[in-house]
Order: C-alpha cells, then structure tokens, then sequence
C-alpha cells in the first residue's frame, strides 16, 4: 500500500498561486463575491498565503522588512485531528493514507473545521455558484460510490469540502492502467497543483517507497513540517528557504 | 379518590382552568417574540448558514454560545431535586417541580440550538446510523439525550401524585380532553402504601443516577472544545470550570424563574422567603469558586504569554473582547456584592441605621452634582495650577466615596427586599454567564492559526434565533404551568406532615 505524500520545495516556490487555481478548476471549488471573499467565505483548497499570518512574530517596518510566502494543500496528516472528531465518520483516512470527505455524510457541525489547526477545511455557506461561462467548463469526474459522494463532484450546501491531494485522479490512473493491463505505478498518479506548478516546486510520491523522490527530499536537513507542536504528522513536507 | 385540602385546591388547582387576560396577552406576546426567529430560521435553511455571520474561521458562533448556556442553566434542576432530595433538604419541597421543569425545558432548547447549527438539519439521525464513538460530538449527543430523558422520568414520576390529584379533583366544567389526559397520564395511582413506597425508592433511585448525568454532560461539553487543538481551551480547566458556571447560571435563572412564578401565578404562601435566603449561600459560594477560576486561567495565561494563547487572552483583557470581559467581571462582582452585603447587615441592625435609601439618593446626587462641577469647570494649564490639581484630585476622591456611600446605603433596601435583590442579582448573573460563554467560544475561534485574525459580529438572523429560543422557553413554561401546578402538591402535603407548626 502506498502513503502518499507531497513535497513542497519554498526555495522554489514564486508564489504565483497557479496552483491554487489549478486547483480550482480540477476540484469545482465554487467563485464567491468579492464581499463574500472579504469575509472569509472564499474556497481555496491549496491557498497561498504570506507568513506570518498573524502578528505574532516581528516582520519589521518598511524598509526593513522580511516577507514570505507560503502555499497550503491539506496536510494529509498521520494522525489527523479532523478524522478524530468527525462524528459520523463524513471524514476518514483512507486505506493509503488521504484523508477524504464524503459530502453525502458529512451533517455540517463543523467540528472538524475548528479541530483542524492549519484551517484547510471549507465549510459552503451557501449553494455553490457559477458564473455562465465559468459553469460550462466545471470537471465533470466524480467519486461516487456506495451512497457516497467525493471529490470534484458539485458539494451541496452545508456540509465541509477539503483538498483531498486529488483522490479522483488516483482511481482514474489505476482504471486506465488496468485498461492497459499494466501494472499501476506511483508516477501514474499526480495532483493537479503538482502537475501546474510554476517552479516546479511541488513533488508528489509514495513515502513507502524509499527510492521515492518525496522519501529522498524528506530526509533532506531542509525538510520541516508546518505547525509540528500540534502533533498531527503532516504528510505535506515543506523544505526550507535559504 | 383522592382529596386535597380546599386552600390548596383554589390556590393551585383552579387556576389551571382559568384562562384570563393576562394569559392571553402573554401567549400573544411570546408568539410575536417567536415568530421573526421561525421566519429567519426558514430563510437560513433556504439559504444555508451563509445569512449568518459565521465565516473561516469562525465556524462556531452564537448558537454554540446559547447551546453551552442552555446546557448550563438546565444543571439547575439536578443539584435541586436531586442532590437536596437525597440530602434531604426540607426547603427544596415547592421549588422542585419548577426546577425539574427547567431542566427539561432547558436541554430541549439546548437541543434546538444544535439543530439550528448543523450545516445539513436533515442528515441530523446520521449520528444514530453512522454514530462514531470515538467523536466528542457523539459524547455529548448521548450525554445530552440520557440527561434529557432521564430529566423527564424524573419530572413525571415527581409529577404521578400530583396527575392523580388533578383527575380525582377535576372540575365539573373542564374539557374532556384534559380528563382524559389526566387519567391517562396517572398510570392507575390510588396513593396506596405499596405504591409509595415504590414511588419513593425509584426517586431516589433516580436522583442518584441523574447527578453524575448532570456533571457528565457538562464536562463532556466541555470537552467539545478542549479535545481541539485550538489556543485558549485549556483541558484541565475547562471541564470543572463548564461544571461551576452550570450551576452558577441554573441557580440563577432557577431564581428568575421561581420568582416570576411567584408573582404570576401567586405562589407567596408556597414558596417561602427561606428558600430564597438558603438558596442564595450556594449561589454565593458557586459565585466564589467561579471567581476562583476565572482568575486561575486569566493569570496563567497572561503570566505565561505563549504564542498562540496570549493574544486569545491579551483579545479578553484589553482588545477587542475587553468589553464582553469587562462587563462580565462587572456583573459579577455586583451580583456577589448583592448577594453578600446584606448578610453582612445582619450582625449590627442598629448600628447602620445612617444606611437607608434616601441617603444613597442624596449621595448619588451629590457626587452626580460634583461630577458635573468638576466637568464644567475651566480646564487650566498645568503649569499654572498646581492647586487646582489637587483640588481636582480631592473632588474624584469625594465622588467617588460618595458613590460607594449610595451603593452600601442601598444594602438595607436590599436586605428587606430579598425577592427583588436575589433576582436582580440572578439577571446580572445570567447575563454575565452568558457573555462567559461568548468569552470561551468567540475569542479563540477568531484567533486560529493560519487563517488572519478576524472579528465577528451576530447578523440580525442570528439574534432572532436567539430571542426566539428563549421566546420557545418562556413559552414552554407558560403551558406547562397551565396544565400542572407550578408547586408539588404532594411534597407541600408531606411537608405540612412533617412539620405540622409551619403554616402554609
């Protein structure tokens, strides 16, 4: 079984944000008002932020200044607070290590938003929305089954949404190895934002793998993980700048 | 067929079917505070929970707030029934019905506001099919459900003597429905021997068993937020703290409520002035621990200054939640200087006969005139006045005595006014408890991690809801009390038995 993970190379990364729109458009996240954005009801599943985020560490007054950037999928954690609280299991791991949601199960408590401490979990507050055009070019690839709804499909109002390091994609490359009757291999399976990336910052790999390009940038004395003092494992490894 | 002493029979069992004005007007009433809520409630289900000001990250807003509070408040009728029950303490006797009711009524309004929470109101038997165990969400929901039902087992078997009483002296004119609810309701009592002694061992049974309920759904909400990673719930603190604050707050409003039972429904020969004065040393005690707690957190955490809980604290004591902190302290210290003061009184009578309330008025307005003087008078340099600096200085000094002068001269009205004393110090108690609530849940959901520190503000839906849950309240109580009487007929019977000199 594979434990996948990505790797997120901040040396490289230009923060153009291509990713977070790579994002958009593979998993149908809905566009709200700009009003709406203001207060925090945007969808970004991969957001790209500055840090710090709060001013809780000294950044300097202009010119002396010092300004990063930083780019956020799911953290896909080993130990994952969300999946703890989930009261009806709407939220779960998976047997390769990501972290799903089943928007025809979640019941909108919101629990798991608040156990999450790197916030990458969307609630809709209301029916998600497009624009003409924009509706016509929606993904139409879903995961549906056994009465469960996951991935891009279009999430109905009220319940919770994540990034879910593109699961569809995951069962589309296994189908389509197996249509070729080949053997599956961990390179067949890539996240959108990895695939887009700018600076090719971003890696993605089985971390079961030792020979896996993410189990090599771990081990790198760059690798760090976000928030470690939670606890959570990320599966998502940052490597430093500088 | 069982009789009832005829006093007792035109004080608590005619008006039941007597359906005046003032009914009407109240039922009225509570229906138009209900209705805009239900109206809202329609158009956030329409919309989704978007009408609200709820945003990332602030996930939990006010309707947690009134959950937590409701929880807490309805903590109110176990300590009374049951703990003074088993401890049998002969002064809860015509308060238990109404204590028990609140219990009830509380956890079902409680339950509401969880309803109004969910994202998806119609995936809520989820938690039955698919339930986790291992989730505190589903803790706290079986938690609340044994409470809740545990709650009415106890009100209807504290109520079975009474349902039997209420068949067997109906009047000739009451509707047949009413009999027939009755009859039904009362399972056969006769009032025999054997089925008191039944009676009794399966209420203390209960009582027993409601107790460690009670405490349990309060610390397991409690728990809601302390198995979170978020900064400021502290695990340790919380649970014992959630614990205090219920029954804190259920005293409190279990005062407001007997007090307006009292009034309303003319229950002054029931409910005597010694429940009052007895009830108020544990409020007074609930009062210091709470102090006692709130200061322990609010020390540490300002003491220690870690990154993530100091500007969740530093929000509470001087930024944008001081005034929902300050306010709560404020209201708190009033409540216990009410409750506190006039017991003080009570060693030197004579002494303090100065302390009257014209006094407090002529002082009041002798600072209030002072103030005004010292406002009006010319601002000067400071180089040039020394003098008057000082002169001003003194003049702060005597308003400020002054004021305390009024407030203490106030403590004799306040001593032969215990009634209106207890409940204006319980409303300030509520209040108060309620914006603790608000002070645990909205500082640290505004100030999460990764996401920019925000501010959050109730839109008008919300604070409809929120009347309308306590309109839902009020409402319940009003029904309940017109289709049962408000004191236990049986216990006031049983106290008479027990203590033949008290007059009822």
């Amino acid at each position: 079984m594979a434990r996948w993970s990505m790797v997120i190379d901040l040396e490289k990364c230009v923060a153009c944000q291509g990713c977070s729109i790579a994002c958009r458009f593979e998993n149908n996240t809905p566009v709200v008002s700009p009003d709406e954005a203001k207060n925090g009801r945007a969808i970004r599943w991969n957001d790209v932020f500055p840090v710090p985020v709060n001013p809780t560490e000294k950044t300097g007054e202009y010119p002396n200044v010092k300004t990063r950037y930083t780019t956020r999928p799911c953290m896909q954690c080993e130990n994952p607070p969300c999946v703890k609280v989930c009261p009806v299991q709407a939220t779960y791991k998976d047997d390769q290590g990501l972290i799903r949601q089943d928007y025809n199960r979640c019941i909108g408590c919101r629990f798991c938003t608040m156990g999450c401490p790197y916030g990458v979990r969307y609630f809709n507050w209301f029916k998600p929305e497009w624009q003409e055009t924009l509706s016509e070019y929606r993904n139409p690839d879903q995961l549906k089954m056994n009465g469960s709804l996951e991935g891009p499909a279009v999430r109905p109002v009220g319940v919770v949404e994540k990034c879910t390091y593109c699961v569809h994609r995951l069962f589309k490359a296994k189908a389509r190895a197996e249509a070729e009757s080949r053997d599956f291999r961990a390179s067949d399976y890539v996240p959108a934002c990895v695939q887009t990336c700018t600076g090719k910052a971003r890696f993605f790999g089985d971390l079961d793998d030792p020979n896996s390009i993410v189990s090599q940038l771990a081990k790198s004395p760059r690798a760090f993980r976000m928030l470690e003092d939670t606890g959570a494992e990320p599966k998502t490894i940052y490597l430093q700048e500088g | 067929m069982q009789t009832i002493d005829p006093h007792d029979r035109e004080a608590l069992i005619m008006p039941l079917y007597r359906f005046n004005r003032t009914f009407w007007v109240t039922l009225v009433a509570l229906i138009v505070v209900i209705a805009p809520g239900v109206i809202f409630y329609v158009r956030q289900l329409y919309f989704g929970l978007g009408v609200t000001d709820l945003t990332r990250p602030v996930f939990w807003g006010i309707y947690l707030v009134n959950f937590i509070f409701l929880i807490g408040v309805s903590m109110a009728g176990t300590l009374i029934s049951a703990v003074l029950q088993l401890m049998n303490v002969h002064w809860r006797r015509p308060i238990t019905r109404i204590a028990e009711a609140l219990t009830v009524f509380g956890l079902m309004i409680a339950g509401l506001q969880i309803i109004v929470d969910m994202g998806r109101p119609d995936r809520v038997f989820f938690t039955f099919i698919y339930g986790r165990l291992q989730a505190p969400l589903m803790w706290d929901i079986a938690s609340l459900t044994i409470y809740l039902l545990t709650a009415i087992f106890a009100l209807y078997l504290q109520l079975l003597p009474d349902i039997a009483l209420l068949r067997d002296n109906i009047p000739a004119q009451a509707p047949a429905w009413r009999k027939k609810i009755y009859s039904l309701l009362s399972l056969n009592w006769h009032g025999n021997f054997e089925q008191w002694r039944r009676l009794k061992k399966v209420i203390t049974i209960v009582s027993v068993c409601i107790i460690p309920v009670g405490i349990s759904l309060h610390t397991i909400t409690s728990w809601l937020f302390s198995t979170t990673v978020q900064p400021g719930w502290k695990s340790t603190i919380l649970g014992p703290y959630f614990v205090i604050g219920a029954i804190f707050s259920g005293i409190g409003l279990l005062f407001i409520v007997v007090s307006f039972a009292r009034h309303f429904l003319h229950l002054r020969t029931y409910i005597s002035l010694g429940f009052y004065n007895n009830l108020s040393w544990i409020f007074i005690i609930m009062s210091a621990v709470w102090f006692y707690f709130t200061g322990n957190e609010v020390l540490i955490l300002t003491a220690e200054q870690e990154t993530l809980e100091f500007p969740v604290m530093a929000a509470k004591l001087w930024g944008e939640f001081a005034p929902s902190f300050w306010i709560m302290v404020a209201l708190m210290v009033a409540a216990t200087w009410l409750l506190v003061m006039p017991k003080f009184l009570s060693a030197s009578p004579k002494k303090a006969s100065v302390l009257q309330p014209h006094v407090a008025l002529a002082s009041a307005i002798t600072a209030a005139m002072l103030f005004t003087l010292v406002k009006l008078s010319p601002k000067v340099t400071a180089l040039a006045a020394l003098n008057t600096n000082s002169i001003l200085l003194i003049s702060w000094l005597i308003i400020g005595l002054l004021l305390l002068l009024s407030i203490a001269s106030l403590t004799r009205w306040f001593k032969n006014h215990l009634v209106a004393t207890t409940f204006i110090a319980s409303t300030l108690v509520l209040v108060g408890m309620w914006l603790e609530r608000w002070n645990i849940i909205i500082p640290t959901v505004t100030h999460a991690r990764l996401i920019p520190y925000t501010i959050y503000n109730p839109t008008i839906t919300e604070v409809f809801i929120t009347i309308s849950a306590a309109g839902i309240f009020v409402l319940l109580f009003v029904l309940f009390f017109k289709l049962f009487p408000a004191v236990s007929l049986w216990e006031i019977e049983e106290e008479r038995r027990s203590n033949p000199g008290s007059s009822h």
